[in-house]
């Protein structure tokens, strides 16, 4: 039952910092730090546990709804292991950050904060369909709370916006679902939406290409793949700090996570046929993102934007297929988790102190608070892909893995490159450097806010430098991902044979 | 007892239908629309009451009483609506209860 | 011994994290001893490397050493290691060298500012990326490097934050190299889709045998890797943010722009030479971009009235001519000229920083003048870079290495009289304007206040790098002259150590020398009695109202073109798309959503009858349809 445990942990956590938060504000804070603290190491703890003969750690499975085929099924593995850590530490400095910067229905926050969390860690371990769906689902609510609540000043329109674009794509997510467990059905007269028997599924091709596309577009809505960004800039940019952290750092990963678990392997033929055309939304996202990026006044806004930008990147890597860019795929998906994560951190920093996002009102920050300017420096940086950063570890091996099947495109991707050159650059030229203008004073990070980048940028450093161990991780799942079910059916039976 | 053909009953049934019906739009008194519904569910159990007696059956009784109970409670309501009304709006006018805009 | 060499690159890092993490309590002397004694430290082990190398070289003259695994994967396994060759060892050492001259010097020439130990922190992490960058034994090692010291340069670029212009020449730096920089990784990833490895030997072993001479892949790669090499190396047509690098403080543009980082493209070829090799073609693209080069930038240095600009459009011009070594495959020329110099104009820079510090950080020659009394020093030391900066024959550096790149030109068979011709127009306009220099800022009447004089730290550095520029060339001598090639044998285990020299030749190198040192002596000397007399000729050049001196001015209108054609466009483009045109879609669906409810809600207005008409209408309306049917 350890992973239920751990969908439970920030579940039941949640609940009781609601209750608590009557009593005491205080103990509310701790209870949801407690609750992550303690999933976050439960997940490390795992971190070099071996895999079974199938390739996940830990496997559950209870039966839910016997009749329709549904379990209560969930599985770790490498990949879920990876996104579940960086679910719980984006988690727990969320919970830091909003220490000081939330004093309206502190129990409630907290609650919805813990909820999206509990739902996201669902997503990464959910295993039947139908599971996946109802925590896909389950985490959208608390967000929209959270960003319609406790935003700036514009959220209402966002948090609708963001409601209406994920229910719109999960509506299509469903469809699809049952779709493909009725297509399943027809084949083998079996009712299941279980993932592992599902992978197997030998569907027409028209069939396999419009239920493929359900699920890739409630992807590519989440990612958020071009043409479908637009909700991003606004959920992010009126969502409170902490909701930004999440947004950006561990609910677009969602959608990452879904392509590289369920699109391809499920659809491999009918995702062949689409790769092209998704490494060119990839491309255009990379480019028309930056070109949005930097013409953006609203700090939150620029830094949203260059997400898009970044999360292009993302299905470059996932539909070359193959263990270079997949490996890197992952990288990424890490390391904008922390960096752009941290950019919303300091954004929220800034917004504390002078109570606008407006770049026009900043500049000479450095002279003013010179340690907040120092890390703002170098995660400026990392956004735009400095060798010795995550993120260069992540768009290094994209590329380098996309440009044998897309070298035109890879080229033109790399071209983003230098556009993000361009809109980091200009956050530091617009926030930090100069003289100080309208603004005068500016207190400098305290401990706590230095703890927290600190924090955020070893990780980055780590993965830049030696991102061996999360590339150890992550090896084993998704060279299983990549080899199609037959294959490994094939070779099954081949050990079998052998004596 | 000479047969009344169904024709008639249906024609008087849909002339005092038209008329409450008229009534209803026309008027403004609260009352008089509540006396032009009842004229309109008078004309349908009408209608109910011949069609029984052309076709043999006792449905149509059966509907006109049941259309009569309901009138009656139709009629209840509907005066606690009005008296409720009157107090509020003092008045009648039944285009004063117009503040309800979409 | 040589498994020590990770201690070369880490050293300066090491400065740099106590510099960073205790800046606050170190004192500026502290910093200083630090910063210097960690790149001094470097120094001291990369020239006992190179020792070791000259006495008890290790097996194939390379040693590798592998710190971790940085990318293991399965299908490509990228390793952090360090590789040290007899060309990597000549880029280290100047770099170590010159980088703790330049930090000696800086310790003096910073004093008072208020950023001191930032300074030196900055300064540290690029000699340690730079480092990085020669002793990279794979391509992302190399990119690390690579760009590290792209962050460096945009950092002291950009070292007085405080003034806007200052920022945008640091981010201007920082994107157009980082253009040449998506050309190199390109490069990269056509290697590898082509070879399957990023270990830059296997990849000058393997290409041979991939790829046939002259073949297209081949070519497309050395067009791609000199995309990049232009972009560090500041020439044609990246060139344009070295000039308006100079607002960094004076030491950085000594170190970073003119000595090591600039030469990154050259050492980038160089290193690359194999693939290079296979494409005659694309080597001469990079000799024409060399040659090119070296005359639009000599002849804007010509022009300028900023010292610091001079220097820098002077560097330029003299990376034009280590690009045409390169293009006509005299690897050991190049690298030579870049020794030479790393030291001369290391010097100059410093000098011209003295310079500037002493009146003022007054920065116009024209407003300079008679310093050569009152700063000796100066006087004397800036003489000698800028005599081997025009290569003043037999006594200075420069004319050993610009003499053999000249003769290389001449004798191999992808240069010829041609790209000597130019070669040698550069070197009169050279020449030109280091004479230029010399006459307007030392000679003449006074016209700003010596304010402050260079202290004993600064005049040592200065002293060194003048005796060193002056005598250094003898390492490598011409043919004719004793045939000393000490460079080119050290030089031989790493690259082709330089062009096959037929027999028979002497009376023509005689003949060229001869020429070129006439040409160059003529040069300085027509100078000195240009600005020495004060004739009406001088005068009539110096109104500048010509227009083609305010085209080479602004340097050729490279700045304006980029400006036109790239930068408003795309300034334009984001600008009119502020809101996104995507959105616009969704913003559309939302007012058809709203009109239509604002339509159908005109509908509920509360009348009661109204609703009646609307009921008996609609009834109607279906009874009459059932008739009708």
């Amino acid at each position: 039952m350890t992973l239920a445990t751990l969908i439970a942990l920030p579940f039941a956590g949640g609940l009781l910092c609601w209750l608590t938060a009557r009593y005491s504000v205080a103990a509310c804070r701790w209870i949801a730090l407690l609750a992550l603290g303690i999933g976050l190491a439960w997940t490390l703890a795992y971190w070099n546990h071996g895999s079974g003969p199938d390739g996940w750690i830990l496997e559950e499975k209870i039966s839910w709804i016997p009749s329709l085929g549904i379990h209560f099924q969930l599985s770790l593995d490498g990949l879920s292991l990876l996104l579940i850590a960086l679910t719980f530490f984006l988690g727990l400095l969320s919970v830091l950050i909003s220490w000081h910067s939330i004093h309206e229905r502190v129990g409630f926050f907290h609650f919805n904060l813990l909820w999206i969390l509990a739902g996201t860690v669902g997503v990464f371990l959910a295993t039947d369909l139908f599971l996946f769906f109802f925590f896909w689902e389950m985490m959208v609510l608390p967000m929209f709370l959270l960003i319609g609540i406790w935003g700036h000043a514009n959220r209402n329109y966002a948090a609708v916006k963001f409601f209406l674009f994920t229910q719109a794509s999960g509506l299509l997510l469903l469809v699809a679902i049952v779709g493909l467990a009725f297509a399943h059905q027809q084949q083998t007269g079996q009712l299941t939406f279980d993932y592992n028997q599902l992978l197997g599924s030998q569907l027409q091709p028209l069939a396999e290409f419009w239920l493929m596309l359900g699920f890739f577009i409630a992807f590519a809505v989440k990612l958020p793949a071009f043409p479908f960004h637009t909700w991003l800039a606004d959920a992010h940019s009126e969502a409170p700090t902490a909701g930004s952290v999440i947004l950006a750092g561990i609910l677009l990963k969602t959608g990452g996570y879904g392509l590289l678990r369920f699109v391809l392997p499920l659809f491999p033929d009918a995702s062949e046929t689409i790769a092209p055309y998704a490494v060119l939304m990839g491309v255009i996202g990379i480019l028309y993102g930056a070109l949005l990026a930097f013409a953006q006044t609203d700090l939150k806004r620029l830094i949203a934007y260059t997400s898009v930008s970044h999360m292009g990147f993302i299905l470059l890597g996932v539909f070359a297929w193959n263990e270079v860019s997949q490996q890197g795929t992952v990288i990424q998906m890490i390391a904008h988790g922390l960096s752009t994560g941290a950019l919303f951190i300091l954004a929220g920093f800034i917004y504390e102190r002078i109570h606008t996002r407006d770049l026009d009102q900043m500049g000479g920050f450095r002279t003013l608070a010179p340690r907040l300017a120092a890390f703002a420096l170098f995660f400026a940086m990392a956004s735009l892909g400095l060798p010795g950063t995550g993120n260069f570890i992540g768009e290094f091996l994209i590329l380098l893995g996309t440009f044998r099947e897309h070298m035109v495109l890879t080229t033109l991707a790399a071209t983003g490159l230098v556009a993000a050159a361009v809109y980091s650059l200009w956050i530091v030229q617009k926030v930090f450097h100069g003289k100080p203008g309208k603004t005068q004073s500016l207190p400098d990070l305290n401990r706590m806010e230095t703890l927290i980048l600190t924090l955020l940028l070893l990780g980055l450093v780590g993965l830049g430098l030696y991102p061996r161990p999360v590339l150890d991780v992550a090896a084993g799942p998704l060279e299983a991902l990549r080899t199609p079910v037959y294959v490994t059916a094939v070779e099954t039976a081949l050990k079998e044979d052998a004596p | 007892m000479t047969q009344i053909p169904l024709e008639h009953g249906l024609l008087l049934a849909s002339a005092l239908f038209t008329l409450g019906l008229l009534g209803f739009l026309v008027r403004r008194n609260l009352i008089i629309m509540l006396v032009c519904v009842e004229i309109m569910l008078n004309a349908a159990g009408l209608a109910f009451v011949m069609a029984g007696a052309h076709w043999g059956q006792v449905d149509g009784q059966i509907m006109f009483i049941f259309i009569l109970t309901m009138a009656a409670a139709e009629v209840a309501v509907g005066l606690a609506i009005i008296l409720q009304f009157h107090w509020r709006y003092q008045s009648l006018d039944v285009d004063q209860a117009s503040t309800m805009k979409g | 011994m040589y498994d020590l060499l990770w201690l070369i690159p880490a050293l300066p890092f090491v400065g740099f994290l106590i510099l960073t993490l205790a800046a606050r309590s170190l004192s500026q002397r502290v910093a200083a001893v630090i910063a210097c004694g960690t790149v001094g430290v470097s120094a001291v082990l990369t020239l006992g490397m190179i020792a070791g190398f000259l006495w008890n070289p290790p097996a194939d003259y390379a040693h590798t050493v592998t710190l971790w695994q940085w990318m293991p994967l399965n299908s490509l396994e990228i390793a952090f290691n360090l590789r040290i060759d007899a060309l990597s060892l000549v880029m280290a050492s100047v770099i170590t060298v010159v980088g703790f001259l330049i930090h000696l010097y800086s310790s003096e020439y910073m004093q008072g500012d208020e950023a001191y130990t930032r300074f030196f922190a900055y300064l540290n992490l690029f000699v340690g990326f730079m480092l990085i960058l020669v002793m990279a034994d794979n391509f992302a090692l190399l990119l690390l490097g690579w760009e590290g010291v792209g962050l460096c340069s945009y950092l002291l670029i950009g070292f007085w934050y405080q003034k806007p212009e200052n920022g945008f020449a640091a981010r201007k730096a920082f994107v157009v190299t980082r253009i040449g920089d998506v050309s190199l990784l390109v490069a990269v990833f056509l290697i590898f889709s082509e070879l399957g490895t990023l270990q830059l030997s296997e990849v000058l072993a393997l290409a041979p045998d991939r790829w046939a001479e002259g073949s297209t892949t081949a070519w497309v790669v050395s067009l791609l890797l000199l995309g990049g090499a232009v972009g560090k190396s500041a020439q044609l047509p990246l060139q344009t943010w070295l000039p308006d690098a100079m607002a960094g403080p004076t030491p950085v543009s000594a170190l970073i722009h003119a000595a090591t980082m600039v030469t990154a493209g050259v050492y980038l070829i160089a290193r690359m030479h194999g693939i290079f090799e296979l494409s005659p073609s694309a080597m001469t693209v990079v000799a024409l971009v060399g040659t090119v080069t070296l005359l639009t930038a000599g002849c804007a240095a010509l022009v300028q009235s900023d010292i610091k600009r001079v220097l820098a459009y002077s560097t330029i011009s003299q990376l034009g001519y280590m690009f045409l070594a390169l293009g006509v495959g005299a690897w050991a020329g190049a690298l030579f000229h870049f020794m030479t110099h790393a030291w001369f104009k290391a010097l100059l820079f410093l000098a011209a920083g003295s310079v500037i510090a002493a009146l003022h950080h007054e920065q116009n020659i024209h407003r300079m003048g008679g310093l050569r009394k009152r700063l000796p020093v100066l006087f004397w030391t800036f003489v000698a870079g800028a005599a081997c900066l025009a290569a003043l024959p037999l006594v200075t550096s420069g004319f050993y290495s610009k003499e053999k790149i000249l003769w290389d030109v001449w004798i191999s068979p992808l240069g010829g009289p041609w790209f000597w011709s130019a070669a040698i127009l550069g070197a009169l306009i050279t020449a030109l304007y280091s004479t230029r220099l010399i006459m307007l800022v030392f000679f003449g009447e006074a016209k700003t206040e010596v304010s402050h004089r260079p202290g004993k730290r600064s005049s040592f550095v200065l002293i060194v790098l003048a005796v060193w520029s002056l005598i250094g060339g003898g390492i490598e001598v011409p043919h004719n002259f004793g045939h000393l090639t000490l460079l080119s044998n050290f030089l031989e285990t790493a690259i082709p150590a330089s062009v096959e020299l037929p027999p028979g030749l002497d009376l023509q190198l005689w003949i060229l020398l001869l020429v070129a040192s006439a040409i160059v002596t003529g040069g300085v000397l027509a100078t000195v009695w240009l600005y020495g007399s004060g004739s009406p000729l001088r005068q009539k050049i110096s109104d500048r109202t010509s227009g083609l001196q305010r085209f080479w001015l602004g340097g050729w209108g490279f700045d304006t073109a980029y400006d036109r054609l790239l930068v408003q466009p795309i300034v334009w483009l984001s600008q009119i798309n502020r809101r996104d045109g995507v959105d616009g879609l969704c913003r559309v669906a939302v007012s058809l959503g709203r009109t239509g409810h604002f339509l159908l809600s005109t509908t509920q207005q509360g009348r009661l009858r109204r609703y009646a008409i609307g009921i008996s209408a609609g009834a109607l309306a279906l009874l009459i349809l059932m008739l009708l049917q």
